[in-house]
């Protein structure tokens, strides 16, 4: 009798434990799942609360918005023009200092350097990406705006610009359309487009280049020693084997840094100088989305609130569109590998 | 034919001394900027940074600031680490495969580097306005939207993390786990976690230095107090914010304030990112 009994309970605690196991499972399972979805959440809210907030912008500018460069508080008139010409221009100059710099040193670092020097060169260039963004801002405002008003920028307008001290025009600004207009200023200070340019540059080349370090190290040793045994030099691997195995990688590398820098706002908004109004010539001050937000908000009320929001939607939708095609050309290449 | 392998090696002669070049540009931005950091910093440094609040201006320090970037950085890391943990794990055990689980990994990527200003914003919507409308203004912007914003940064990191740290177990792991009969959950949490552990540390350590140096989204959420709070429902200030704020001042003693808070903040994550590396290093996993 005593045995049966035991044998009975026996089962019965297995499965009551196995019954309250599946519970527990259950349970667990809705929670870890509840927190990714909170990931969902949250990138979901931020559009939806930048969108909602600027929906009396929206409504009351219409597509007008995007195209008018009017930026009044005093009338209540506002267009994303200027600031969002900023955005572009000055991330457009980040990539064309940051890919090539970039490119370089992914090279160098995958191709040229002795093995021992690689590690740290690279851990040295990462540290870069760790220095947050408003020691850039002070760097840029501080030591790196006077640095190129003093030295870099009197070069700039006499000699390209259509504005020289002196009053004589140089060759290149006689004879080269655009580029006169683009360095001529009689601003007196650094900070301006091409400076926030530069130090936007600076900030997003240990993304760009750890990413082109990482996927030319992927690239099969065997495709760049055959090349090497047809008699190629270090450069036509670099540039004929290397580049081409890797190009939507490296294409979505500079994507990515190209996300970085279209939302930075410290950095940026230390020397950009926020005017907001509309001027051809880089060596002018001007104003970006994220650092017009920065500089407004806490002062908005109303419709400029409102209208701040909206470039805010603006945006984090542009940033996602482009983060977006980072990821996908960052993937093509993993799934190439069989990844 | 030797024209032609001349031009190839001075070509290639060429493009190595750029690619070398631009190794140096990238080393020579990196000490010089920490190079101004250290030397305004150091310059800078006064005992009355740590005993004196930010009210007394030129004649202050940065105390309630350093107290305050630590309360929101605590809320900030202490709210995104067991979700973020928690989601990674259910990306890397649960929905490894499945379409969901994908698509959040993909969507946490993008998230990883979206405009932190942006985020602000969201908790500026979400926090900020509800309290100061259920409070009727008693409460308007706080260290806690504060570290909510912080938090929304550092999750992705996190996840991210955890969701790599722990597809790196070897799956013998789980395999003799679960034929001893271990329900999965808690072989998860007592088994797959544990032995990711040092990885999971290392991925909480780089948020927490990623979001130490974070301004944007601080402007519009925790705003700035120029007196010590500790109550986390008060406008609370913050390192980012009061260098942001000097920076902007005319004065150059306030320009020596900031400084000096700019060279707190980057040791600080300096020393943080170099800890994370250690951890790595010693425990011997590879993490991008």
């Amino acid at each position: 009798m005593p045995a049966t009994e035991t044998a009975i309970s026996a089962t019965d605690i297995l499965e009551q434990r196995s019954r309250r196991d599946a519970r527990h499972e259950r349970l667990f399972r809705w929670l870890l799942k509840g927190c990714a979805l909170l990931v969902l959440a949250s990138l979901l809210g931020a559009a939806g609360a930048t969108l909602w907030g600027g929906r009396d912008a929206f409504s009351a500018f219409g597509w007008h918005f995007l195209v008018s460069s009017e930026w009044d508080p005093g009338n209540e008139v506002y267009g994303a023009l200027v600031p969002v010409y900023g955005t572009v221009v000055t991330s457009f100059i980040a990539l064309l200092i940051a890919v090539p710099i970039s490119f370089g040193i992914a090279v160098y670092l995958s191709e040229v350097a002795p093995t021992w020097l690689r590690t740290p060169i690279a851990s040295a260039i990462e540290l870069l990406a760790g220095i947050p963004s408003i020691i850039y801002g002070m760097w840029g405002l501080f030591v790196f705006a006077p640095f190129f008003a003093d030295h870099i920028k009197p070069w700039l307008t006499s000699n390209l610009g259509n504005k020289p001290d002196d009053g004589k025009l140089s060759w290149v600004a006689e004879h080269v359309p655009f580029v006169g207009k683009l360095f001529g200023s009689d601003y007196p200070f650094g900070a301006s487009i091409l400076v926030a340019g530069i130090v936007l540059a600076i900030m997003v080349i240990p993304f760009i280049s750890s990413v082109m370090r990482e996927v030319f190290q992927t690239v099969p040793t065997r495709l760049k020693e055959s090349a090497y045994a047809l008699g190629s030099s270090t450069w036509e691997v670099s540039w004929d084997i290397v580049l081409p195995y890797t190009r939507s990688a490296v294409i979505g590398g500079i994507f990515l840094g190209l996300g970085r820098a279209l939302g930075e706002t410290m950095a940026v908004t230390f020397v950009l100088g926020n005017a907001m109004h509309l001027s051809a010539s880089l060596l002018d001050p001007g104003a970006s989305i994220a650092s017009t937000i920065a500089n407004q908000f806490s002062e908005a009320v109303g419709l400029q609130k409102s209208a701040l929001m909206a470039l805010a939607f603006l945006l984090f939708v542009v940033t996602f569109i482009v983060l977006l095609i980072a990821r996908l050309m960052l993937r093509r290449l993993a799934s190439k590998e069989g990844r | 034919m030797s024209a032609l392998y001349l031009r190839r090696r001075i070509t290639n002669a060429v493009a190595m001394s750029l690619s070398m070049l631009a190794t140096l540009v990238g080393l020579a931005f990196l000490a010089w900027i920490l190079w101004e950091t250290l030397r305004q910093g150091i310059g800078a440094l006064d005992l009355k940074l740590f005993t004196k609040v930010t009210a007394y201006g030129e004649d202050g320090g940065l105390l309630n600031s350093m107290v305050g970037s630590l309360i929101i950085n605590f809320i900030g890391i202490g709210l995104a680490t067991p979700i973020g943990v928690l989601a990674g794990t259910w990306l890397a055990e649960y929905a490894n495969r499945t379409r969901l689980g994908e698509s959040i990994r993909f969507l946490n990527d993008i998230l990883l580097s979206a405009p932190s200003i942006v985020m602000g914003l969201f908790v500026y919507t979400i926090i900020v306005l509800p309290s100061t409308t259920l409070t009727h203004g008693s409460t308007t912007f706080s260290g806690f939207a504060g570290g909510v914003a912080l938090a929304l940064i550092a999750l992705p990191v996190i996840v991210r993390t955890t969701d790599e740290m722990l597809r790196l177990v070897p799956s013998t792991l789980r395999e003799a786990a679960l034929s001893l009969g271990v329900p999965q959950w808690k072989l998860t949490l007592q088994i797959l976690i544990r032995a990711a552990r040092s990885g999971i540390i290392t991925g909480v350590l780089l948020a927490l230095a990623r979001i130490s140096g974070e301004t944007a989204p601080l402007l519009f959420t925790a705003f700035g107090n120029n007196y010590m709070a500790f109550n986390p429902m008060d406008k609370m200030s913050s390192l980012p914010q009061i260098i942001y704020q000097y920076a902007n001042d005319p004065g150059d003693a306030m320009h020596a304030l900031a400084w000096a808070g700019a060279f707190v903040v980057t040791m600080f994550v300096l020393l943080l990112s170099l800890a994370s590396r250690l951890i790595l290093s010693r425990n011997k996993v590879s993490h991008d």
